[in-house]
């Protein structure tokens, strides 16, 4: 049921059309950050109010909404969320990633590639890549504006010099379309070559530093390295214990006091899909 | 010597309220060529020279660069991106003190293939080969390339500064008091060092300093500067044998050197 | 056999469930009604009305009960609640020299016209716990005296008359607005000001006090507070003339700052200024003080590298609702990203292990 106090979607329409003009203006300059005047939304700063403000701002009332924390639909902030988008915009939700139209998500990319008419919205705390590196938003924008990059690639050189590799795991920068670098949110690098040539639209919203940027369909994204150290995506070297895929990201359990583990799909529901099909791994009953 | 000269200084003048930085100075600058800036604090010298540099924008006049693509340009006119590409390609910065040409949570490695990185290199491998070969050329041992720049004595920092500033081979290096701040010794080291740079690779540079020592052995030509004007220039050895200006016979008489 | 932990939406009612038993608390105690905090807990209503950026004492006082007196959580509540509301115009500049001033005090000067009003004020109470309190004994009258129909002007503006203070130039451009437009750099002082104004009091205080030990120092007196009402008016464009449409109490501080002069201005007293909701002394006085140290820019004044001077370091990290929802994120899942550094810290590991081993062997 939808409540009647507040608008579609909770936002007014005022405010969703200033975010979708950011969102256009998003689309029109693949990865660049958009400012945006954030709103004050009912739910923390940090816990996807970008991503929230975003998803409403493009929400219709015929679509169907999917949203995922962690790769999981049932993680507390997602049930959050979806409850939040039922309440207020009263839109059909789903946990399958094929028959969502619009997918809210925190920390990861669906296993199962995107189509055409989808869009992913991103929830993004630190929108700016070049933030650790340099701490004045003044100066950042700067760099972006002049292509500024050098320093980006000192970081990574850092992380060779003292590790070997390197050493970023997750939100791995990335550039877009040889012009921006962006942050792919904190997703673990095993998902940076989904966004790439991806058939959905992808949108970022950071609502706390007030920034939307944006992916549009089959757009170039590259993960920054060095010919001698190219980026891998890499993921736990196991097959999932449940479904038994060898090519999803997986969580690890722990499941005694003794050490003992396992490691599962994060993103349940492919895990499920592939269970129902009849794929079992070693730890499933 | 070409014709053509690389740096051409027009009428620049720059005040802060009513006191004068610099007035109405002019110079050129031909490839290969080192031009020494003398004065004590207060003369206007490092002013001139963040002017020159895109650090400070003049009130007035011209700093005209013969530019690889376009030839001569006035790089107090061109867009900012034109300039911030000039500054990380074939111009060098060398300030008188490492910390603010360095950074220094990077380490030394880092620190001299930050430019490389930044105009496209990306190779690792090749990156560190050059790094490594700079930290040869400024004498600093080549173990030391992971270390942090904290780690270094001021001497050797000064050193990195340089190296990091040299390592994409620039066509005109400007350096604000390279010297200051070091002991007596470590200067002459670094002064021994930037003279057998400057000579191999035919660097054209504009050293602000206050100390002759440093402009008697490495530059060519010299400019003293008072209250913001300058007071006399030509050729170092002339000026400093035979000063014609009362200022600079007090400069050179007295025990300005450091 | 594993099975992957489901029913995170019966875990958050239940929370909820459990979470408005602790702050109804044991039910034998008379619940607190909202006109008893409005009146008793005035100070906290205005802390949330200031930092909330809303005025209404009764909705301030709604969310403190709702937030069990968390008053960040009830700030929150607040600015949730005004993204909401529909916005229907901007009131005229209130005229704060028009006050009916509870309280005026001036540090720099003995005596002025107007007087010096002490008003409902702490400061000279001795801090002893009042055990009378507890007993809920009623509270005597305060006595009374006409109010002197006299005006209140600015202290500051006898400086200005010798032309000692800065002057602070009429300027009618409309300030932008921190709530419609992303806050930009560089902020000019109306941005500033309306960020401050509704800036964390703890993280003003904090940074004002630095000040005052010497990180940006600048040497402030209070050259005057006031605390009163002011009517609030608008111009209706229907009507054509301004309306009044009610009456907010505000904190006013103008600090007056010794300066010696800089490159481009001369030797004269400087201003800061603080302006907020409702009875706010401490982060009036902490606001104008922030203020002034923001403003060394323009007033030709060395950057000492003092927090307090930097303008993106105070503004972005001034606003408690951004702050608290951000530090308490970390709260949420993060098995994903988590995940990934775990695989990274093995790898490192291994790494080095085997050189160890590498270099033992040789």
């Amino acid at each position: 049921m939808t409540e009647q106090a507040y608008n579609f979607a909770y936002l007014d329409e005022q405010t969703k059309r200033m975010i979708r003009r950011a969102i256009l203006k998003g689309l029109a300059i693949p990865g660049y950050q958009v400012p945006f005047a954030s709103r004050e939304m009912p739910m923390p700063y940090g816990w996807g109010t970008g991503g929230v403000q975003v998803s409403a701002a493009v929400l219709c009332p015929e679509d169907r909404m999917k949203v995922i924390d962690q790769g999981a639909d049932d993680t507390t902030n997602a049930v959050s969320i979806r409850s939040f988008f039922e309440r207020t915009a009263g839109v059909e939700t789903t946990t399958s990633t094929a028959e969502a139209s619009v997918i809210q998500t925190r920390h990861r990319v669906p296993e199962m590639a995107l189509s055409e008419g989808q869009i992913l919205v991103y929830q993004v705390p630190i929108p700016e890549p070049l933030r650790f590196l340099e701490p004045r938003e003044s100066e950042t924008r700067k760099m972006h504006s002049l292509e500024e990059y050098g320093l980006m690639h000192v970081k990574l050189y850092e992380d060779i010099a003292r590790h070997g590799h390197i050493a970023t795991a997750y939100a791995y920068p990335v550039k877009v379309e040889g012009r921006y670098v962006m942050d792919p949110s904190p997703i673990p690098k095993f998902d940076n070559p989904k966004l790439s040539d991806c058939a959905a639209i992808q949108l970022f919203g950071a609502g706390r530093e007030q920034r939307i940027y944006a992916l549009p369909p089959y757009t170039s994204v590259v993960s920054l390295d060095f010919e001698d150290h190219p980026f891998e995506a890499s993921k736990p070297d196991h097959p999932c214990g449940l479904c038994g895929a060898e090519d999803s990201y997986l969580d690890e359990v722990i499941m005694d006091d003794a050490g003992g583990r396992m490691f599962v799909c994060s993103d349940t529901d492919f895990c499920e899909a592939r269970r129902l099909a009849g794929h079992k791994g070693k730890d499933a009953a | 010597m070409t014709d053509q000269p690389l740096l051409s200084v027009r009428n620049i003048s720059r005040h802060y309220g009513a006191h004068i930085g610099c007035e109405d100075v002019s110079f050129d600058l031909y490839p290969g060529e080192v031009m020494g800036i003398v004065g004590e604090s207060g003369s206007g010298k490092s002013t001139l020279l963040n002017c020159m540099a895109g650090h400070l924008t003049p009130d007035r006049g011209q700093v005209v660069f013969d530019t690889r693509a376009d030839g001569p340009r006035d790089t107090v006119t061109m867009s900012e991106p034109e300039r911030r590409m000039l500054s990380r390609t074939d111009w060098a910065f060398v300030h008188q003190h490492a910390r603010d040409g360095l950074r220094m949570g990077v380490s030394a490695g880092g620190n001299v293939g930050e430019r490389l990185m930044a105009v496209g290199a990306r190779n690792y491998g090749d990156i560190r080969t050059k790094a490594t070969d700079w930290l040869g050329r400024v004498e600093i041992d080549a173990t030391r390339i992971d270390d942090r720049p904290s780690t270094f004595s001021g001497g050797m920092q000064q050193r990195l500064q340089i190296a990091r500033n040299l390592v994409t081979g620039p066509r005109l290096v400007f350096m604000d008091e390279p010297t200051g701040g070091l002991d007596v010794s470590v200067q002459a080291r670094l002064l021994d060092l930037l003279r057998g740079l400057v000579r191999d690779m035919g660097l054209s540079a504009v050293i602000v300093t206050h100390d002759l020592a440093v402009v008697r052995l490495l530059a060519d030509r010299l400019m003293v500067m008072k209250s913001g004007r300058v007071v006399e220039q030509g050729l170092t050895d002339q000026v400093l044998d035979d000063p014609q200006h009362g200022y600079t016979q007090l400069l050179v008489s007295s025990v300005l050197q450091v | 056999m594993y099975v992957a932990v489901k029913g995170g939406e019966r875990a958050i009612e239940n929370a909820h469930a459990w979470l408005a038993e602790e702050r109804r608390g044991d039910p034998s105690v008379p619940e607190l009604t909202i006109a008893q905090i409005r009146e008793q807990l005035s100070l906290s209503v205005n802390r949330v009305m200031a930092e909330g950026s809303l005025y209404d004492p009764d909705l301030a006082a709604l969310a403190i009960k709702q937030a069990r007196g968390d008053l960040i959580e009830a700030v929150f509540l607040i600015r949730a609640y005004r993204t909401t509301l529909p916005r229907f115009g901007a009131s005229a500049p209130v005229a704060t020299a028009d006050m009916a001033c509870d309280r005026r005090v001036s540090a720099t000067f003995k005596d002025v016209p107007g007087g010096q009003v002490l008003g409902p004020t702490f400061d000279y109470t001795h801090r002893l716990l009042d055990f009378k309190l507890a007993a809920e004994g009623e509270t005597p009258p305060a006595p009374q005296r006409e109010a002197d129909p006299a005006p209140v002007p600015h202290v500051t503006g006898f400086l200005n008359q010798e032309g000692l203070i800065e002057e602070a130039p009429h300027d009618d451009t409309p300030p932008p607005d921190l709530t419609r437009e992303p806050l930009k750099m560089p902020a000019d002082r109306s941005l500033r000001l309306q960020a401050l104004s509704r800036a964390d009091e703890g993280f003003t205080l904090g940074l004002a006090y630095s000040t005052q030990r010497g990180y940006g120092r600048n040497h402030a007196f209070v050259g005057e507070l006031r605390i009163g009402t002011v009517p609030v008016e608008m111009e209706i464009p229907e009507l054509g003339f301004a309306i009044e449409i009610g009456e907010v109490t505000l904190t006013e501080c103008e600090t007056v700052n010794q300066f010696t002069g800089s490159k481009t201005e001369p030797p004269q007293f400087t201003r800061g200024y603080g302006l907020v909701f409702g009875q706010t002394e401490r982060k009036a006085i902490s606001m104008a003080l922030v203020d002034r140290a923001l403003r060394w820019e323009e007033l030709g004044e060395d950057d000492t590298g003092a927090p307090a001077q930097d303008a993106e370091f105070v503004l972005y990290h001034a606003d408690n609702i951004q702050a608290t929802g951000f530090l308490e994120h970390i709260k949420l899942p993060h098995y994903v990203d988590f995940q990934s550094e775990l695989e990274l810290v093995r790898k490192l590991r291994r790494d080095v292990q085997s050189t160890q081993t590498k270099e033992a062997a040789e």
